[in-house]
This record gives C-alpha cells, structure tokens and sequence, in this order.
C-alpha cells in the first residue's frame, strides 16, 4: 500500500473532485516549489461518493481561495501546524473573480485587448455559474 | 443627471434617468431649432472600428445640428489602430481632445474596457459585436413613444437574429425595467436569444414571453413588430449564414395578419427581410425611426455633457 506521511507544517487540500488535484498543482505552481508536495490521485472517499483527489504541501504558502472555491467550495483547507491540524478554512463561491479564469468567447473584447482583466461575476450560486464583465458570456467554470 | 456618465448598456441608466433623457428628446423633436447653439466649442469623437451608417451620421448629424464639431475615423484603418495600438492607449489619447466620444467595435465589450481608462470624458457605446446597442435603443423608445404615447403594458415581437442582434438585446433589456410588458420571439432555432438574456433578464424579470418560429399567428396582437437583419458578418461560417439568412421576410401578405396599429420597426440596414413594397404601409416606420434617432442622440450627448 502506498503510504505518504504526515507534515509537520504546512497545508492539506483535502476533498478535490478526481481529477482537478492536477490543475490545482499547476495553477499554485507546486511543480516549481522546492519544498515536499504530495499529488495523491484518486484516493477513496465516502464523502464525495467516489474518488477525490488530496495535495500535502509541507511549506506555508499564499492560497488563493478564489480560485480553490471556484472549483469546488466543498474543498477542505486544513492548515498543519506540529503534524496537527491548528486551522480549517472554509471556502466560498466566489462573488467576483478577477484574471482566474478567461472567457471562451470568441467575439469577447478580452481575446484582443491585453490591457483588459478578465473579470467574472457570479450568476447562479447552485450551478456556479458565471458572466464575463465584458460580453455577458455564460460559463460554468468547474466544467471547463 | 446624467453628466459625465458613459452609455455602455440599458442597464447604466435608471429608469428615472431615461424619462429625463426621452422628457428632452421630445423637446427636440419639437423644436430641433432651439439647440442649434448649444454644444459650440464642443468636440465629439467617433471611432468606428466597424462600418455605419445610421448610427455614425446620426451622431455626427446630432452634434452638427447642436452647434459642435467632430473628429473621428469612419474605419480603423485610417488610425493608428492599424498600427495594433491598443484600445486602451487610443481612448486616453482621444480624452486630450474631445469632450465625448462614441464608440462601435466588432468585440463584445469593448466599449466597457475603454471606460477603464477614461477620467471624465463621457463614452457612449455605438453597438459592440453582437452584443449591445444602447443607443438604438434610445432610437426605438422614442419611435414607442411617439406612436404609441407609453413603454409599458404592450406586445412587443421581435423576427430574425435574435442571438447575434444586439440592437434586440438592448431592447429587450431596456424592456425589464417596465410593467405589462410581453414578447414574442420568433427565430430559427440557431438564432434564439443568448442565455444570459433568457436568464438574467427575461426569466429574472418574470417577463411573459413566447418563443415561436412563425410569425403569422403572433401578428395580430403585436404593438411592434421588430424586425432585424441576419448579420453575415457575425458567421464565423458562410455556409450557416446563407441556410438562415431568408428564413423570415415580411412582405404585403403577411403584412394582412398584423392589426390595425401594428408599427413594423427596423434598425436598419435592411437586406430582403421586409420586402420593399412594405415600405408604402403606413406601420412602416423604419425609416422615421432612423430620423429620430438623431434627435435621441442630440438628447443624449445634450445630458452627458451637462448642459441641459
């Protein structure tokens, strides 16, 4: 059985739908971190009904719960402090998010125009679904 | 008061604010004499990015016939635009030297972007992509209410492309804000409203709709018939543009199921959606429509500015 251990100090992105665990790493840019961090794929969970995904990372660092509540507001921030579990964090979905996500229209000013955030807001909490600032586009963005 | 605010879509203006904007208008359409002094040594800017006719020389026309002057380009091509600058840096640029400015762009939102950059000069959009076309819309309000006397409590349909029309979008979002209001959307399948004005505007507003594929059965009860023009150049694909673009023509036929006062809006240019022969009808009023929207706009940049 594959075993990865506790941390001392540090984070756990606990229930990540399978699959985004991934996009996650790349997105807090873990693949350049020069401390310890764990992707575990696929683990079993009773919770979600299925398979999740965890990251261990054993550092202290600046997270964007934005983006974390944007793919799932059920994430599970645990904060670790002396390989004990010192804080929860709770997420949200998001009112607003800014240069997160891109708009997928074509036609959107945002695809020509540099200078231009891109700038979100929230349209129906129960599906999480999004308006581009811009063009009104609909987008539900953990589905992307 | 509406000085120094910018028109980018309906919803920057309150329902209040229009009534001041339409109390004005209709003071114009009176008297178009008495402003003809109002804007001198006022400038206004227009950058079309995009080709135009009625909505270009209806703002040049509106700011002639106050008094003022205009700079501008008809086609980005004559402008440093060619050279790739940015729409940020052209509008700062512009603020040097304008009072207020007008600008059509084929990208969705562009005008919101270049609000960004703006410190006080006034921005009204002249219709972004397929997206909004707020002044259009003050063009079709005031023909409402010239024909009609009121907004609410009216049947309002609306034929042909109804996803890439934004003239239809700001329409139809102009409409929430009124009581009594019911439309009728007819359009092939592909052309049907975007989702975020059945969403956010229609189905949030509880506004009485039907979508339909025909227009006969619809006619009687209409107050307006608005009808647009399948827009080639919104097709990313030619072959869609041509399957779709004759599907609804107005001709004298159908016109015999519209009732008595059922007006036929346009916001023009028209290609073969309504037949020539409909222009004779008295319910045409496309082409006063388009004569009154100069004299909105006259209201419109007369407000910005603060003078009135």
């Amino acid at each position: 059985m594959l075993q990865i251990t506790s941390i001392e100090k540090g984070i756990v992105i606990d229930h990540i739908p399978a699959g985004f665990g991934i996009k996650l790493y790349y997105y807090l840019k873990l693949d350049k971190a020069d401390y310890t961090v764990a992707l575990i794929k696929n683990v079993y969970s009773e919770r979600m009904g299925g398979k999740k995904d965890i990251i261990k990372i054993n550092n202290e660092i600046d997270l964007d719960v934005n983006f974390l509540g944007l793919i799932n507001p059920n994430i599970t921030i645990n904060i670790i402090e002396n390989e004990k579990i010192a804080k929860k964090v709770k997420l949200k979905v998001p009112e607003k998010v800014v240069n997160v996500i891109q708009c997928k229209n074509p036609r959107c000013v945002t695809s020509v125009e540099g200078y231009a955030d891109h700038v979100f807001h929230l349209v129906d909490p129960e599906k999480r679904s999004y308006r581009c600032e811009y063009c009104d586009d609909i987008v539900i963005p953990h589905t992307v | 008061m509406l000085i120094g605010k910018h028109l980018i879509d309906p919803s920057d203006f309150t329902r209040e604010e229009f009534r001041e904007l339409f109390d004005l208008a209709h003071q114009v359409v009176k008297n178009p004499e008495d402003f003809r002094k109002s804007c001198e040594g006022k400038i206004l800017a227009t950058l079309f990015y995009e080709p135009s006719t009625r909505t270009r020389f209806s703002f040049e026309a509106a700011m002639l016939r106050l008094g003022g002057s205009i700079i501008g380009f008809s086609e980005p091509n004559s402008s440093s635009v060619a050279k790739g600058e940015s729409i940020a840096d052209t509008i700062r640029t512009i603020e040097c030297y304008a009072d207020i400015a007008v600008m059509r762009h084929p990208k969705e939102g562009a005008p919101r972007v270049a609000t960004q950059w703006l410190s006080a000069m006034p921005l009204i959009n002249a219709g972004d992509g397929g997206h909004q076309h707020p002044t259009q819309t003050l063009t079709d309000i005031l023909t409402v209410e010239l024909l009609k006397g009121s907004v609410e409590n009216r049947v309002y349909g609306f034929c042909g492309d109804l996803k890439f029309g934004r003239t239809v979008h700001s329409f139809i979002k102009f409409l929430s804000n009124y009581e009594g209001i019911k439309l009728v959307l007819i359009s092939p399948e592909e052309l049907r409203v975007p989702e975020y004005i059945r969403e956010e505007v229609i189905k949030k507003n509880n506004i009485s709709c039907i979508e339909a594929d025909k227009m006969e059965p619809y006619m009687k009860e209409m107050d307006f018939l608005y009808m647009t023009r399948v827009q080639r150049e919104r097709f990313f694909n030619e072959e869609d543009y041509i399957r779709l673009k004759d599907r609804f023509i107005l001709d004298k036929e159908k016109m015999k199921y519209a009732g008595k006062e059922t007006y036929i809006l346009h916001p023009l240019p028209r290609v073969n959606e309504i037949s020539i022969e409909v222009d004779q009808d008295p319910r045409a009023q496309y082409f006063q429509q388009a004569k009154n929207g100069m004299y909105v706009r006259m209201a419109l940049i007369l407000k910005l500015l603060g003078i009135y």
